[in-house]
């Protein structure tokens, strides 16, 4: 039994701090555990995917279209992109934020309406939360990623949230660990 | 000790266990980190190299001269250093090297999609090929004891599901391996052709001894399967998606050592399965040496040649029923990347592309001067190539292009190989002009440091190339610095370069806005009552700046105070965050 998240966002949010954190925290729980990150030209900004899955025995790092059962997105549109990897049935945990791309920005497309729906339609369950607000009340905008961890990790049944915490005292710096901590409890009570 | 690495720092472990004392490369996704994380055990010098073929002969002279070196590169970078690999081949080692070439399938963030493995066969030296990231660590160790026994350097090949994926590593100890003598060996070094015809023969018999190792080697496994109507022979991230994909079903032989192949095993494997299938990403390369043997196998006829597999795309190609998905939401605008807010080359190719200059682009995060709205860059092939390919357009156009086509090229690309380019133009004189976009750290590959930036790999302070100085020495007169925040200077600069009767180099010099060093500046907002709608600040293309309710508007979270916006608008409408208009 292998459970299959995808972590997607815009390059810069923070995706590869979220993966670390979740990956640590399944090897902790003894799972064998691989996370597959994109570097280079696709950080510009650009559309950002990272592959976690943890079980028995892993073998591939990444994820193919219907293997997904979660979906953590920092951005609508990009949880929108990736839904067909999704199994059907499967759980989108996403942050509410917009962010133009740059198609948008240059006034050949419009950012599109109605997602949360479409996503349901196209047989997700969605999550959707106001991260951003949520880690500027925790003392930063940059923490949307730890918010949202937080709230996936109420789908994750056996890892506590003391565990949960552990992980993030071993790797996010001390000067930072508090906020981290508020954005993560604020996640989990969003 | 158990931890979670990246296939990339489980090589620098593994390079540390192997007691390796010498590291030079230069820095290419996917391949950066295996040096960067090298740099961490004071045990092992690390530095980088102005380009790859330097960084592999400096590892060489570190092999020679008794000591375990190591050099890495990505798949284009190869090619650079592929002069100094194929004569290292005859030569052998003293103490083992090992040469890490990082290829990326899918072309992540590269220009072309090569096959490394061609590169191992035609310097005729080992290849070993590791699947996750404990074998990426294991394999070093592997690869330097095959170096000092067959006296050869040893390539690993790493592709980007490997170098950019953590999965859990067994670490070790350091061997404590004593530095060996030198002793001066014409026969061995000097590769004059008396030498090197003495030495091929030996290389020849090396390949042979190479693939009687090769049958034996516990590199290269066969693991059973309940199945038998099939057989895999597969190597690679594509091992761990045949596995994902059919589990212990069918029989697989797992390459490790990926060149020289072995005979008898591949011979046997494919006797004891009804049906023989090669799953490689890219090149048919095992495929064809099985063909070779005279097997009957199945692989590009049904995988593809282009880009990178996943354990679905296998199971598909191979008969299985495709997994049932969640529904695709059609007609979503795409996400390219982008050049970040306040990154110091937009006003360059704000220039450029307002006064509709040709441009010959080059390699570096600059290369996304190419994408909408700037479309600033005409060609994009190769490290350096702007330079020297703007030489030959010159050559063949004459003034007329020399007063409307510029060459841009990032200062580590410079030192890289477009100094060589620049050495071409003032020695057979076009009146080209070259802009350096000087950002002062290699950009793309995640801020590394260079021979101009006067820090070394560590941080720590180093020599420092003076460009303007490099410039003239090589005998350009016209050269001159520009900052790029400065729209009319830049633009004044371009034009006064292009019409000068004599090769120019334009420095634009700014350092990347993603510097720690950097001070963010205060970000600046529209005020949507001067704001005319005249979208003349949205043909630069900033992140920050997007189109709402009929008005330009800030995204303040992602804006880097640069102003350069500001200097685009007429009406005055950008404005301190305190409501004070911005004036040049």
């Amino acid at each position: 039994m292998v459970t299959s998240v995808m972590i997607v966002g815009v390059g810069g949010q923070g995706s590869l701090l979220a993966s670390k954190i979740l990956g640590k925290a399944a090897m902790d729980k003894g799972y064998d555990v691989k996370v597959s990150e994109v570097h280079g030209m696709s950080q510009r900004g650009g559309s950002v995917v990272t592959y976690v899955r943890f079980g028995d025995k892993v073998n591939s790092p990444i994820i193919d279209k219907g293997g997904a059962d979660y979906i953590i997105s920092f951005e609508l549109l990009e949880a929108a992109r990736y839904v067909e990897f999704l199994k059907p049935g499967g759980q989108i945990v996403t942050n509410s934020q917009q962010i133009d791309p740059m198609p948008v920005i240059a006034g050949t497309a419009e950012y599109p309406t109605g997602l949360i729906e479409k996503m349901e339609a196209a047989g997700a369950k969605v999550d959707s939360i106001d991260a951003l607000s949520l880690a500027e009340e925790a003392g930063s905008s940059k923490a949307s990623n730890i918010v949202l961890m937080g709230r996936f990790s109420k789908y994750v049944e056996d890892i506590s949230k003391d565990e949960w915490v552990k992980v993030i005292e071993n790797t996010v710096p001390a000067k930072f660990l508090e906020m981290n901590k508020k954005a993560f409890e604020l996640g989990v009570n969003a | 000790m158990k931890e979670l690495m990246l296939g990339n720092k489980a090589i620098a472990r593994g390079l540390y266990e192997a007691g390796v004392c010498v590291a030079s490369s230069y820095p290419g996704t996917p391949s950066t980190e295996t040096t960067e994380e090298a740099a961490k055990y004071d045990e092992i010098y690390c530095e980088w190299a102005p380009n790859e073929k330097v960084a592999m002969e400096t590892a060489f002279g570190a092999s020679r001269a008794g000591k375990r070196s190591y050099c890495a590169m990505k798949h284009v970078g190869l090619n650079v250093a592929a002069d100094p690999l194929f004569t290292m081949s005859y030569t052998g080692v003293n103490a083992g090297m090992v040469i890490l070439v990082a290829d990326d399938p899918g072309m992540h963030s590269s220009q072309n999609e090569q096959d490394s493995r061609h590169y191992a066969i035609a310097a005729k030296m080992p290849m070993l090929e590791p699947s996750d990231s404990q074998e990426a660590k294991d394999f070093v160790i592997s690869a330097y004891d095959i170096s000092e026994r067959f006296d050869t350097p040893v390539l690993i090949k790493m592709c980007t599901r490997v170098a950019h994926s953590q999965s859990i590593v067994e670490t070790g100890e350091r061997a404590d391996i004593p530095m060996k003598e030198y002793v001066k060996d014409a026969g061995k070094y000097v590769m004059v052709p008396a030498n090197a015809k003495k030495r091929h023969p030996i290389v020849e018999q090396r390949t042979k001894d190479l693939i009687a190792f090769a049958e034996e080697s516990s590199l290269n496994r066969v693991e059973a399967g309940s199945d038998t109507s099939m057989g895999i022979i597969t190597s690679s991230t594509s091992y761990q998606y045949v596995k994902e994909a059919f589990g212990d079903k069918y029989p697989v032989l797992k390459l490790g050592l990926i060149n020289p192949l072995p005979v008898k095993k591949i011979k046997d494997f494919a006797a004891s399965v009804d049906k023989l299938v090669v799953v490689e990403e890219l090149d048919p390369i095992i495929e064809d040496y099985c063909k070779a043997l005279g097997l009957t196998v199945t692989g590009k006829d049904v995988l593809p040649l282009v880009d990178e597999f996943s354990q679905g795309l296998i199971a598909k190609a191979l008969g299985e029923p495709e997994a049932p998905s969640c529904k695709g939401i059609e007609g979503l605008p795409g996400r390219p990347p982008a050049m970040c807010a306040g990154c110091p080359h937009r006003g360059m190719f704000y220039v450029l592309s307002k006064n509709k200059i040709t441009v010959m682009g080059d390699i570096g995060c600059y290369t996304l001067g190419a994408t909408p709205p700037l479309c600033a860059i005409d060609t994009t092939e190769c490290m350096g190539a702007s330079i020297s390919s703007l030489h030959g357009f010159n050559k063949a156009r004459g003034a007329e292009s020399e007063k409307n086509t510029v060459a841009v090229i990032g200062d580590s690309t410079f030192m890289h190989s477009g100094m060589t380019g620049l050495a071409n133009i003032a020695y057979n004189q076009t009146n080209s002009t070259v802009i350096i976009l000087d950002n002062s750290i290699t950009g793309m590959t995640g801020h590394q440091q260079n021979p101009t930036t006067g820090y070394n790999l560590k941080g720590d302070p180093a020599g420092k190339i003076d460009l303007e100085a490099l410039c003239r020495a090589m005998g350009i007169n016209r050269v001159r610095v520009v900052d790029p925040y400065n729209l009319a200077e830049a633009e004044q600069a371009v034009k006064e370069e292009l019409a000068a009767e004599e090769p120019s180099v334009i420095i634009s010099r700014r350092p990347c806005a993603l510097l720690k060093k950097v001070k963010r500046g205060e970000p600046i907002q529209v005020n949507p009552e001067k704001c005319k709608s005249c979208k003349a600040c949205m043909k630069l293309g900033c992140p920050a700046i997007s189109f709402k309710d009929g008005h330009a508007h800030v995204d303040t979270t992602q804006c880097f105070g640069c102003k350069v916006c500001s200097e685009l608008c007429k009406f005055g409408a950008f404005e301190t965050m305190e409501g004070e208009t911005i004036t040049w």
